[in-house]
């Protein structure tokens, strides 16, 4: 399968990343590309084989549910784009 | 003094021969004179060396040091270093001043050892050349025309052209040891879940793992020792002790069975790159090794595996990066559909793009049993293949990469072409296994880069079999010319 220009433009909606006009062709190809590349997987029979998810298949820890971490906003906020009174700023949202 | 091996400057450091302070600002003078035309770091951090280099040298005098102790490194720009930029090679965090440490950095600073800057590196550690980077290619130092490879490229680099004692790198489909074998290096992925990917800035979650490059293996153990062991930051660390990797670098081969993985000595092979590794088979029976024929018959299915795991597990990753917490945001936003799309889409190169649309397609709705599921499913049969090849055999012989390292340019513009030369170190990640990378041999002046495989958290032995090669080679003391 290739992709067309809608794939990348519905694909590129989904993961919101803007693509210029100019960059639509040769995204489409390139991707195309890696998609056959990809396919390759599809004539291997992988029927009854479990999944694998972690090499080491364990699964994640669980700790105590006890407060471990300081309030950091000051720090975090200081590499933020824009805040205010230890917001984060947007463009407007609700009218 | 650059001349000398991390155990050998740890040995003069201690014996007062030389100081950290004397040490870090013959590194920084080096980097000013070569790092130009190199472009291996893209942050230098005199001041801190400095500052730590001090702190070392107080330690030493005050009989607190450890092996480690005023040994100038540095980091790959994916580990955050607090109050110190960490770019990840991109434009979309080249504001981004960290706010908090990395388990791995912190344990070296606890280790004593001072951070020269932050290398060079693919954007995002995705790319296998270096050439990704917002902050331009990196040169081999063997030859600048060419690839110091990727994506730990500047580390790579400058631990080569003697810029740094040693370097961290992260490996999430060879990006340790593919640059390791194009520059003449020792580089190590360890196990997954060996060290801690706490504040390493994630690309691909279930396959990225940090470790050492360095000039030799004996160095790699020193720097293994304090990177590796249980992080309860890290929900994927391993808790399981850590050996001494230094105190087994001498055992005998004698017995050690290696096995040749049939599949990986096919077409595509450089004829150089073939016969380096026919030599060194031979050092090793030397050595009292046994060599056997293995077979890893699923290994031709990890690239296409790995290029959906990867980036379906990156575009989760890095959704992260709105434009409103850290990072780039684009100017004059008009709505917040705006505000994410414009940032992602100007903040991002090509290839990060490229693998974020790939992974984005690959979770999507109707395509997830075909694409992620199904390169699950292989992904459990490529580490069948290493469970039963480990049956037979301690450890397995192979190339890193297909050819030595190609030039600046070559693959630019074909990225299917660049993923195939990962064909031989993709495996190990996606199966979680150790590898470890050495020089076995040049070709044309260009380093050739062979590798040894190995079972779960058999990093001791890993490090004692490349360490009786070089041993009994001297591919590991060349130096590139003019550095």
């Amino acid at each position: 399968m290739a992709f067309d220009r809608s794939d990348v433009e519905k694909i590129a909606h989904l993961a919101r990343i803007a693509i210029s006009e100019d960059e639509i062709p040769a995204t489409t190809a390139k991707l195309s590309g890696i998609l056959s590349l990809i396919d390759q997987m599809q004539a291997v029979d992988t029927t009854g084989i479990e999944p694998l998810a972690h090499p080491l298949e364990t699964t994640q820890r669980l700790r105590p549910d006890s407060v471990t971490e300081q309030n950091q906003r000051d720090a975090y906020q200081a590499i933020a784009p824009a805040t205010e009174a230890g917001l984060y700023l947007v463009p407007k949202v609700i009218e | 003094m650059h001349e000398k091996t991390l155990a050998e400057l740890s040995q003069a450091l201690r014996s007062k021969a030389i100081s950290s302070v004397e040490l870090t600002q013959h590194y920084l003078k080096r980097i000013e004179q070569f790092d130009g035309a190199l472009n291996s770091y893209i942050t230098v951090t005199p001041e801190l060396a400095l500052e730590q280099a001090r702190t070392a040298d107080a330690r030493i005098a005050a009989g607190d040091a450890g092996p480690l102790t005023g040994i100038a490194l540095a980091h790959k720009d994916l580990f955050c270093t607090q109050g110190v930029r960490t770019s990840c090679g991109s434009k979309m965090l080249d504001n981004f001043i960290a706010p908090y440490e990395s388990t791995v950095t912190q344990r070296f600073i606890d280790a004593g050892t001072v951070m020269l800057g932050k290398t060079n590196m693919d954007e995002f550690a995705m790319g296998s050349s270096n050439e990704s980077s917002f902050y331009g290619p990196v040169r081999n130092p063997w030859n600048s025309e060419h690839v110091p490879g990727g994506s730990s490229g500047g580390s790579a680099a400058a631990v080569a052209a003697r810029l740094c004692a040693a370097a961290t790198g992260t490996d999430t489909g060879g990006s340790i040891r593919q640059p390791a074998g194009f520059t003449a290096l020792t580089g190590l992925k360890p196990t997954y879940g060996r060290v801690s990917r706490w504040g390493m800035i994630a690309y691909a979650s279930s396959l990225d793992q940090g470790g050492p490059m360095a000039r030799n293996a004996e160095d790699c153990a020193l720097l293994l020792q304090a990177m590796a062991g249980f992080d309860p930051k890290d929900s994927t660390s391993v808790d399981a002790p850590v050996p001494d990797y230094s105190a087994s670098l001498n055992d005998s081969l004698k017995g050690l069975r290696i096995g040749l993985p049939k599949e990986y000595f096919s077409a595509g092979l450089d004829s150089a790159t073939a016969a380096a590794i026919e030599a060194a088979v031979k050092q090793f029976q030397a050595l009292g090794a046994e060599i056997k024929e293995i077979s890893l018959p699923n290994a031709e299915l990890a690239i296409p595996a790995y290029y959906v795991i990867a980036p379906a597990e990156a575009s989760s990753n890095l959704s992260r990066f709105d434009g409103v917490r850290f990072g780039y945001r684009c100017d004059n936003p008009a709505d917040l559909t705006d505000l994410y799309t414009r940032s992602r889409g100007e903040g991002f190169g090509a290839e990060v793009k490229r693998r974020i649309l790939v992974g984005t397609y690959a979770l999507s709705a109707g395509y997830y049993d075909a694409y992620y599921l199904k390169a699950q499913k292989i992904r459990r049969l490529i580490k069948n293949d290493f469970m039963a090849a480990y049956e037979q055999v301690d450890a397995i012989l192979c190339p890193t990469s297909p050819t030595p390292a190609f030039r600046i340019g070559e693959k630019i513009d074909d990225p299917v072409s660049l993923y195939l030369t990962d064909i031989y170190t993709i495996t190990a990640n996606l199966a979680g296994v150790p590898g470890i990378a050495l020089p076995a041999g040049f070709a044309n002046g260009l380093p050739i880069g062979m590798q040894l495989l190995g079972p779960y958290f058999s990093e001791a032995r890993l490090l004692n079999i490349a360490h009786q090669y070089q041993q009994h080679t001297d591919w590991h003391t060349r130096a590139p010319a003019g550095y």
